[in-house]
């Protein structure tokens, strides 16, 4: 069994706050974190490798500093980090990204041996599209398993492997052919400790870093050159300020005037004034 | 593999009619009022594409909501979504017919399927947008779309590549009024024997008693944030909520404490509401949760910190300790409901 996760390194976004004053975003000391649902795919590759044996190769794209997500992978247990790593990979989209990991695992194939699942988390943390897993799969022309909840059974020797899928309202069993690209959610597993010694060693691992030219990547297709779609504009929303309307006083004071107000303004579906009928 | 193409080849505006068990989801048709609007900017016409089985039935719906054509394909083994299945007919059709624009929904499936036709197309595509603008003299899509965690909003663009290919979050874009008797053409695909070498096969589909559809069609939510600060005060929103007649909703940080079920999870990687009243109980209102409720008729915010980001898109506020103020709420709301049932029954 090899396993191929697509990990990304992303700032805790939930660590970010806006500068009340300039209206920015303020990124001070916002710890950088291996996006939270990729942990998730990690750990079903590692659990697959512990039932079946095994490789499990883990792949991201980013500056040198993403070598550190790569080494908590590793001190979880993943056999090699692999970082894609060039200048001109950067300011991709995600048709270009999806290419630059594309060229990656093509290469894993050829060097390490086939890769009989691809996995990675539902969605960065960042970014929010969702859109590389399944672009990935479609570039591999493999089957895309997308918001997996579980797996319910897989067999690599006869290539076949049956899932739980959450989508709206409902949850989709869908059997398929291996290799495929799984999407994991959260709800798929918990996600491993590492042990202190493993934490410490990985501090020192090495990393496989590969550029542009390492991968056979055309540079025309990589990065910002190789995005279809571009960020015109970027900012932070106008606040609706000084439109709130304040209540004021101790707690009961302040809540019986509001709740007055809804009532009055008819803005509470299903209360009237009293009195309000036979006015 | 991105290419310049004959930008006037590529005409008209098309939206994925998402179907789910045989039923097109409404959020369908808030896209048909978009498109419409952007065609009209442009003078171009809009269609739905239709896929499933049995669901060509809707398209007298789609042309009601401001639809001009319907492309429908039908088959048995169309009747559950399938990403490599639909994502053929629908990669064929668009380079086929060469529309301009393509909206999908920021749906499980629309997210799905508009990755896997962006990459076959090599074109661009914007995820989860929340606004939809048209730049008149040179055609171009601009959609808006919270960033980097929705801290932010960006405007993507992809001027040189057709079709531009955007999915949009359901209940942001306003449902139009149907205009019963309004006609359009239909158009019916030859779709042979698909799906016969499909690598996928559902077995199973089960129905969820939806929790996140009970948030759809609640008038009333009461939303804790972290400030509520354990699951045990979870009472104090619970007691809100049932007094105002409401359901009870969380952020991220509550629902992946495990506070509450993600399906009552409001926001940017929850759901989107528009209940006609929503009350904001120590969320702070970082842009991923704002994303998820600000088309809410009206917003009742309480909050200890007078200059949380929450107050800047409340309509009304109490800035003050919560564990003080949503008990005297619900107090005050239960004395005025005692006092309107009274009345009733006395009266």
């Amino acid at each position: 069994m090899h396993a191929v996760v697509c990990i990304k390194q992303v700032p805790d976004t939930t660590e970010v706050r806006i500068d009340p004053v300039t209206g920015t975003l303020d990124r001070r000391g916002v710890p950088n974190i291996v996006n939270p649902e990729d942990l998730h795919a990690l750990e079903a590759a590692l659990e697959f490798r512990d039932r079946f044996g095994g490789r499990v190769t883990v792949l991201t794209m980013g500056p040198n500093f993403a070598a550190s997500a790569l080494r908590e992978c590793l001190a979880l247990g993943a056999d090699e980090g692999i970082l894609l790593t060039d200048r001109r990979f950067a300011a991709a989209d995600t048709f270009a990204t999806t290419y630059a990991l594309w060229t990656a695992i093509q290469k894993i194939e050829r060097e390490r041996g086939p890769v009989d699942v691809v996995l990675t988390g539902r969605y960065a943390l960042d970014g929010d599209t969702g859109q590389v897993g399944p672009g990935l799969a479609r570039r591999l022309k493999v089957p895309l398993l997308s918001y997996v909840t579980a797996v319910e059974s897989v067999d690599f020797q006869a290539r076949r492997i049956v899932v739980r899928r959450h989508v709206e309202g409902a949850t989709v069993t869908l059997e398929s052919r291996l290799p495929a690209v799984l999407t994991c959610s959260a709800d798929l597993n918990r996600v491993r400790y590492a042990p202190l010694p493993a934490l410490l060693a990985a501090q020192e691992a090495e990393v496989t870093t590969w550029t542009v030219d390492d991968v056979g990547a055309d540079p025309e297709q990589c990065g910002l050159k190789g995005s279809p779609t571009i960020v015109s504009k970027s900012f932070v929303p106008e606040p609706r300020a000084g439109s709130c309307r304040f209540f004021e006083g101790e707690p009961e004071t302040a809540a019986a005037a509001l709740v007055d107000f809804l009532i009055e303004q008819e803005k509470i579906p299903g209360f009237e004034l009293a009195g309000a009928k036979e006015a | 593999m991105p290419k310049n193409v004959n930008l006037d080849e590529w005409r008209g505006i098309w939206v994925y009619a998402e179907q789910r068990r045989g039923e097109v989801s409404p959020v369908t048709w808030e896209l048909v009022g978009a498109a419409r609007r952007l065609a009209d900017a442009v003078d171009t016409y809009v269609a739905v594409v239709l896929i499933g089985d049995g669901v060509g039935r809707y398209a007298e719906q789609a042309f009601a909501f401001g639809a001009d054509k319907a492309f429908v394909a039908e088959h048995p083994e169309l009747a559950e979504f399938r990403t490599e299945v639909y994502g053929r007919l629908v990669v064929d059709l668009v380079l086929e017919r060469k529309p301009e624009i393509f909206l999908l929904p920021a749906t499980t499936q629309g997210r799905d399927l508009a990755s896997t036709v962006a990459t076959d197309l090599a074109c661009g595509l914007t995820a989860d947008t929340t606004q939809l603008e048209m730049d008149v003299e040179k055609r171009m899509l601009l959609a808006t779309r919270p960033t980097f965690g929705g801290q932010q909003l960006a405007t993507i663009t992809s001027a040189r590549w057709r079709p531009q290919m955007a999915t949009v979050r359901p209940k942001v874009m306003p449902r139009p009024e149907p205009v019963p008797g309004r006609t359009g053409e239909v158009i019916r695909l030859e779709v042979g024997d698909v799906g016969a070498d499909a690598p996928t096969r559902v077995l199973r589909v089960v129905e969820e008693s939806n929790e996140s559809r009970i948030l759809d069609e609640a008038d009333v939510i009461v939303a804790a944030g972290r400030g509520i600060g354990s699951k045990a005060n979870l009472y104090l929103v619970e007691e809100l909520a049932e007094a105002l007649g409401g359901q009870v909703a969380g952020s991220r940080p509550v629902c992946d404490a495990g506070w509450l079920p993600k399906a009552r999870q409001i926001g940017q990687t929850g759901i989107t509401v528009r209940p006609k009243l929503y009350v904001a109980v120590g969320i702070s209102g970082a842009i991923q949760h704002v994303v998820g409720m600000m088309q809410s008729g009206t917003i009742v915010a309480i909050n200890a910190d007078p200059k949380a980001p929450i107050f800047q898109v409340a309509h009304v506020g109490i800035v003050g300790d919560l564990f003080k103020v949503v008990p005297a709420l619900t107090q005050a709301v239960r004395q005025r409901g005692r006092r309107a049932v009274l009345e009733t029954v006395g009266g």
